[in-house]
């Protein structure tokens, strides 16, 4: 078949008859390979640039328009050893790069403001009393505010929208007090400058909005690097679409380009590209992605079939009903949307601990202004020591101590392989006591595997390798996925019953039972379980496909239960097959053929019963439970929409980086009660001093600092070595290795 | 002290071509591959044959 392939999609252009496109490489964690890949792009005719960047794997690419085609470029980077998957950028992507750009920016000026001030500070300190003129000190108070207003209005910025957004929807969040204490720190500070007095705090505002801006800064880099690297698995995962032109010619397009009313071919072993219905030709399904059930469904024409169904046997040709975004069960996303709602009434501890302590700090500030007042200052000084309250007060360490241990936790877990997708998921991962498993695809591997591997001979086991490599039959390519061998040249398919070969003057055969001459294998097997038949001359055997556990499940399911988490599975296969597993695993609380509104009531039910649950899972029918679910983790190799729903996602071959994911949840939540308490103790030391009136700026600037420094040593405390982050790297499976170490790349 | 005057916005004036230079190297995409950048300056390519 002579395909055509249509990468317009991607390519941006023309300008100026030069096209760009975005790749990903497959193979890009070689860093010192890049000078190599950069040479062979450039040696294909009419490429002009061609840019690796390592830190994120990618390349772009830019040729003439009328010398190069995309798919030219790609066959000969395939060519040379490199192969790389277009990709768009995504819109959110760029929206975090900017906003981290813009977070960089303004904490560049409040940095370069704070340290000119500072210099003029320590000047107007150190000459005292006696050594400075009080001309020269008005001047330096003149210049600092010269530089810290401008600063201020430009880098405070990001505190006073979203100070103003709290308000407006009548919430307290940190930078209410934020911008607050800025301001009157900034304002007051005019005010003494003009009326020639000594004490000017714009060091301390600006060294404030430094220290703040540098915490929002990590968290915005820890947000794009999330950013990046699930937007090069999704780019991995990007599957090709034969899409039926009019003139009856196949071109092979990426999924996203596909239109509702397109026609493509589904050949065995692919994924639906899209919802579709069949227009003609007859198949099996595997639907276990969407509905957990590993029963296959039989379809004809009329039927309709979801995205990412399984093709198990014929050719069906489709005429897509709804694509890419919209692809998605109406049901389903409905009942999504109303559990993520439920959930998004959580409060971070951070907010929870601004409503505590921003009324705190307001009233003990107005407290002090009537207390001076009450006791015969006069209205200026009661003023000016009410403001140093809010100014030693403004939490400072408390606006770090959150952000900083996210940091570092979130990069500890990068290095374990689980990547969060929001930033209170390390909050109520901490908080959960039972975990819930998916059984299809979170318990079990993703791709079956031959269970009876060790009742094979070598020789058979190699030939059935060796043959599997030839088929495009689901059972075939699950066993070249699974095993290791060459392809023979001259293997031929027969279609509907397997494939031969003559090796050596024997015959090999790979298929049915009738294919091979053998009879049929007469023990009961597994309902999940499929059997294909080998022959190798004379030698015979059956050889049995299923999906088996992840494996360290057992193990992590044991961890779990040794630190007493309570653990269920609720699963939408049947229960022969749920209970198989639950029974190896040794889970007496289990629950099978569960639709998606049942696997939700049943965490409500728990939920109502005063657990916190996390819901592990991978599945379309798992993603309302996701979302319903106190806390919840998908593998990498889950759909998107329970992707988008689950707190955190972990990649490879292991269910390890979910005891590891909990673990570091809870160091992260301890360190984070701790920073909090760390910052109550300061506060509980400098109120009453500024409260007293014995507050001098030197004061403020030193314990200011102080704080925040305390608290982010304490915050690095999260770090550590994680559990196991050697092996989670180096045991991917072949499928989802390529995405999982592109995604550490991102990360890295 | 009358220097002051000149020598203190002077001191600034250097601070602020400082900050000039990093909001120019972040416009120019100096960031953008960091890793990119470390290995870049070992590669040899830029020198004659």
């Amino acid at each position: 078949m002579d395909e055509r392939r249509d990468f317009s999609h991607f390519v941006r252009g023309p300008v100026d008859g030069l096209l760009t496109l975005d790749l990903i490489l497959v193979n890009g964690d070689c860093a010192a390979c890049f000078n190599d890949i950069e040479a062979k792009a450039l040696a294909i005719p009419g490429v002009e640039q061609a840019r690796v960047n390592i830190t994120h794997g990618r390349m772009t690419v830019v040729w003439r328009q009328d010398a190069s085609s995309a798919s030219v470029i790609m066959d000969q980077l395939a060519r040379s050893g490199y192969p790389a998957q277009p990709f768009q950028p995504q819109k959110a992507e760029a929206a975090e790069a900017a906003r981290a750009s813009h977070l960089l920016k303004c904490l560049a000026v409040a940095s370069f403001a704070a340290m000119n001030i500072m210099l003029l500070s320590v000047s107007v300190w150190s000459g005292g009393e006696m050594d400075i003129t009080s001309e020269t000190r008005d001047f330096f108070h003149g210049l600092s505010a010269l530089i810290a207003l401008p600063a201020a209005a430009y880098a405070g910025r990001p505190f006073f929208t979203s100070a103003l957004t709290g308000l407006r929807a009548r919430r307290m969040n940190m930078d209410v007090p934020i911008s607050l204490g800025i301001v009157l720190a900034l304002g007051m500070s005019v005010f003494e400058t003009l009326a020639h007095r000594e004490h000017a705090y714009f060091d301390s505002a600006m060294m404030l909005l430094a220290f703040l801006l540098f915490g929002r800064v990590l968290e915005q880099f820890v947000k794009q690097r999330t950013r990046v690297a699930a937007g090069n698995i999704a780019a991995l995962k990007g599957a090709m679409a034969q899409r039926i032109e009019p003139d009856g010619s196949l071109v092979l397009v990426p999924v996203d380009s596909l239109a509702p009313g397109d026609e493509v071919w589904l050949l065995a072993g692919e994924r639906a590209p899209a919802d579709a219905v069949v227009v003609s030709g007859a198949s099996s399904l595997d639907e276990s992605v969407i509905t957990g059930e590993t029963r296959r469904r039989e379809v004809s024409a009329g039927a309709a079939i979801y995205a990412g169904s399984l093709n198990f046997e014929g050719v069906l040709r489709l005429r897509v009903s709804k694509a890419g975004a919209a692809s998605l069960i109406d049901d389903v996303a409905s009942l999504v949307e109303k559990a993520a709602q439920a959930r998004s009434h959580y409060r971070r501890l951070a907010d929870r601990a601004a409503r505590l302590y921003a009324p705190l700090v307001h009233t003990s500030a107005a407290l002090t202004a009537v207390g001076w007042l009450v006791v015969g200052a006069s209205l200026h000084d009661a003023m000016i020591y009410a403001i140093a309250v809010l100014i030693i007060t403004c939490p400072c360490a408390l606006a770090l101590a959150v952000p900083a241990v996210q940091v570092v936790a979130a990069g500890r877990l990068f290095r374990a392989g689980v990547f969060l997708n929001t930033p209170e998921a390390l909050e109520r991962l901490s908080e959960i006591d039972t975990v819930v498993f998916d059984k299809t695809g979170t318990l079990t591997q993703p791709c079956a595997q031959v269970v009876n591997r060790l009742d094979l001979s070598e020789d058979l086991l190699a030939a059935a390798a060796s043959l599997s490599r030839s088929s495009h039959h689901p059972l075939a390519v699950a066993l070249a996925v699974c095993t290791a061998g060459e392809m023979i040249a001259d293997a031929r398919e027969v279609s509907g019953a397997g494939v031969k070969a003559m090796v050596d003057g024997q015959v090999w055969r790979l298929g049915s039972a009738a294919f091979c001459d053998i009879p049929e294998w007469a023990q009961p097997a597994p309902l999940s379980a499929s059997v294909l038949y080998i022959r190798r001359g004379d030698a015979h055997a059956p050889v049995i496909i299923d999906q088996m556990l992840r494996p360290d499940a057992v193990a992590v399911v044991a961890r779990l239960r040794a630190k007493g988490f309570p653990v269920a599975i609720l699963s939408g296969d049947h229960a022969a097959a749920v209970g198989a597993v639950a029974a190896q695993l040794g889970v007496s609380d289990w629950r099978a053929g569960l639709k998606p509104a049942e696997k939700i009531a049943a965490i409500e039910s728990m939920k109502a019963s005063g657990r916190r649950v996390l819901m592990v899972g991978d599945g379309l029918n798992d993603a309302p439970a996701l979302a319903a679910a106190h806390a919840s983790m998908s593998p990498v190799c889950a759909v998107e929409l329970a992707q988008a729903q689950a707190d955190a996602v972990f990649l490879g071959e292991r269910l390890g980086p979910v005891v590891e994911a909990i673990a570091t949840a809870r160091l992260a939540k301890r360190l984070m009660q701790q920073n909090l308490a760390l910052s109550v103790i300061y506060n509980a030391i400098a109120a009453p001093l500024a409260v007293l009136g014995y507050v001098t700026p030197i004061i403020a600037a030193a314990a200011m600092s102080g704080s925040s420094i305390l608290v982010t040593l304490n915050a690095l405390r999260a770090g550590g070595t994680p559990m196991k982050a050697g092996e989670a790297a180096s045991s991917q499976s072949p499928e989802i290795g390529a995405p999982a170490a592109a995604a550490q790349r991102g990360l890295a | 002290m009358n220097v002051l005057v000149f020598m203190a916005p002077l001191a600034i004036c250097l601070g602020l071509i400082g900050l000039l230079a990093f909001v120019w190297s972040l416009r120019n995409g100096q960031y953008d591959d960091v890793k990119g950048a470390a290995h870049r300056i070992l590669s040899d390519d830029d020198l004659p044959k």
